[in-house]
């Protein structure tokens, strides 16, 4: 296969900046579609090259196929990097690729659809044998009543085409469950475009392990897994790699559960295999995979030493993988914590602008993922992440102090950020200790203003 | 001071901007909207500071090079002009199929609803209405390459 000479970046932000980064590394020119928002951004005067491919509004630019394929070929690009979120795991994108020469850098349209629609997913999980959390698809309230009881409650309604938390309602009570089901619904047709729901068992304590994924077609490896626990409505805050006070057995069954699934469905390309350990039974169970590069990619490449994006460019261009599991080898701890423009006192609203002055030091084992500089605007239109900053440490304590240390210092003025939040979470004895679950943020943020001194203090 | 803007005013406004390192003055006075703009080549080198929003056609359809993003297209060579966006990325053609007449030449009257162009994406073709009412005066995007969403397709001396 040829190797790829220009890639079409179809995203913003520090993904688009991350991208550019390994294709300078690689000699690879990029092409960056860009809305009118983000003519001035980093990514912009970074790539090779930027085409404004609409209105700010993702739906008339970023999430345009056919516009994207068309800026592609206009700027002779070979490639496309979707990044994540916006049309990265989009099965029309990869079909329009294939259809005009474009390597598409993911999976194979096969895959997306593999895995993008969760009901297909979790019949494959039950095909390779990866436990699931009790549940089943359901099409109208009178469905959903019916199953409830073979699920239990508490239980969740999501959406089949949802992700990153989106679409999801949870139900306490089967007096609820019609409504909810309406609105789950509804709002899933209004985010999606695909009303479909389906519904399963709400694991009350549970912890997010998820496993990468790394495969050329034949040889199918992990690097390891993550944990993301630390969540507030879904959203991830902080993670870490590896998930820190995993029983070993536990650890290597997740392993091994995701290796089965990726090789189950043939898959090819970076992926990500989400496990839910359920503290309370001693069980996980598969949620989704995502088929991406995922936002907390580089606490694995922290502990592994791989470039994750680069390896992804690779097996697009269809070199095989030149690892073996016993070559990848995982040192240390990372910790990454999700900078964002909000406003932790005004239940974390958004809180775009222009930043004042921006600064992120260096450090022994610091890395800093952003597109954001000084002078720079957070536009109101996308999300409002800042800045990704990952430390790694050869134990979990130096790491931790590592992040501990930079928050403290770094400089991000003239928006309001949730580093507060971050830094009373580094300080709190349960995170330190490790191994909280998805509870943990929402009841650290019920006695907040304790949590939230720290700040003040400072 | 005066509530309205005499002709000298004017005149002399315009001497401090030819005087200044300025390219483009906006200004208003109640009702009064005065904008004036500085005519090429002078402000070609301040153009990227004003107006970061257009770049550069692609050098050929097939296999251009990947350049970074120039400043706008030649800025009108007449304040008077108004400049017609393209409303979308794609590929721009002047004419219905290939070797037919143009849409529209330098000289055609075009109103708002007057195509002037299409603009090919994924085999799907739109057509780009002019918007406004005039003499077209520039034909600024060439035939049959990428143009982005906002880079300007033609200048039009409006009515």
């Amino acid at each position: 296969m040829a190797a790829i000479k220009r890639i079409l970046i179809a995203n913003r932000g520090e993904i688009a900046v991350r991208i550019i980064r390994t294709c300078r590394t690689l000699g690879i020119e990029t092409v960056l579609a860009v809305s009118e928002a983000d003519r001035d951004t980093l990514g912009a005067k970074l790539a090779t090259r930027a085409v404004c491919i609409g209105p700010a509004r993702s739906t008339d630019s970023y999430l345009k196929v056919g516009t994207i394929v068309e800026a592609a070929i206009g700027t002779g690009c070979d490639a496309i990097h979707p990044g994540y979120g916006f049309l990265s795991e989009n099965e029309k994108l990869a079909e329009a690729c294939s259809e005009n020469q474009i390597i598409f850098i993911g999976p194979q349209t096969a895959h997306l659809k593999a895995v993008g629609d969760k009901l297909t997913a979790r019949r494959h999980a039950v095909d390779a044998k990866v436990p699931l959390v009790p549940g089943g698809n359901v099409s109208n309230p009178q469905e959903a009543i019916a199953l409830a009881p073979d699920i239990g409650f508490p239980l969740l309604i999501k959406a089949v085409s949802g992700g990153g938390g989106r679409g999801m309602k949870r139900v306490d009570r089967v007096e609820d469950l019609a409504t909810m089901f309406d609105m789950a619904v509804s709002e899933a047709t209004a985010a999606f475009g695909d009303g479909r729901v389906y519904m399963e068992r709400l694991i009350t304590v549970g912890r997010h392990v998820e496993v990468q994924i790394l495969s050329d077609g034949e040889t199918v490896l992990h690097v390891g897994e993550r944990d993301c626990s630390v969540q507030r409505r879904y959203q991830k805050v902080i993670e870490e790699a590896p998930a820190p006070g995993l029983p070993e057995k536990m650890r290597h069954e997740i392993l091994d559960a995701a290796l089965r699934f990726a090789r189950h469905i043939g898959y090819k390309s970076l992926g990500t295999v989400e496990f839910l350990v359920d503290c309370e039974r001693d069980a996980f169970y598969f949620l989704e995979m995502n088929a991406r590069i995922q936002v907390e990619h580089p606490v694995t490449e922290a502990i592994s030493g791989l470039d994750l994006v680069a390896a992804q460019i690779a097996i697009a261009e269809g070199k095989p993988l030149k690892l073996t599991q016993d070559d990848i080898r995982l040192q240390g701890h990372s910790f990454e914590c999700r900078i964002n423009a909000e406003d932790i006192e005004a239940d974390f609203r958004p809180s775009p602008g222009r930043v004042g002055d921006v600064w992120f030091p260096s450090a022994t084992g610091l890395r800093v993922d952003t597109h954001i500089q000084s002078g720079a605007m957070i536009s109101p239109h996308y999300d409002s992440m800042i800045a990704k900053v990952i430390t790694w440490g050869e134990t979990r304590p130096i790491a931790l102090q590592r992040m501990r240390d930079i928050l403290a210092i770094c400089v991000l003025d003239g928006v309001k950020t949730n580093i507060a939040l971050h830094r009373a979470i580094l300080d709190d004895d349960a995170f330190i200790e490790g191994g909280i679950d998805t509870n943990y943020l929402g009841q650290l943020l019920a006695k907040r203003p304790a949590a939230l001194a720290i700040e003040k203090e400072a | 001071m005066s509530e309205k803007l005499t002709h000298s005013d004017i005149e002399e406004i315009m001497a401090l901007i030819d005087g200044s390192s300025f390219d483009q003055l906006s200004l208003e006075m109640g009702d009064l909207k005065l904008s004036l703009r500085r005519t090429a080549p002078q402000s070609q080198a301040a153009a990227p500071a004003m107006e970061p929003v257009v770049t550069a056609p692609a050098a050929s359809t097939n296999v251009p090079p990947a350049q970074p993003a120039l400043p706008a297209t030649e800025p009108a060579t007449n304040a008077n002009l108004i400049d017609v966006p393209s409303p979308m990325l794609g590929t721009f053609y002047k004419a219905g199929k290939p070797g037919a007449e143009p849409f529209v030449t330098i000289g055609s009257k075009v109103n708002p609803d007057t195509v002037i162009g299409i603009i090919e994406v994924m085999k799907l073709m739109n057509s780009v209405p002019a918007g406004i009412s005039g003499t077209v005066a520039e034909l600024v995007a060439p035939d049959g390459e990428l143009v982005e969403h906002g880079q300007v397709l033609i200048r039009v001396q409006q009515d």
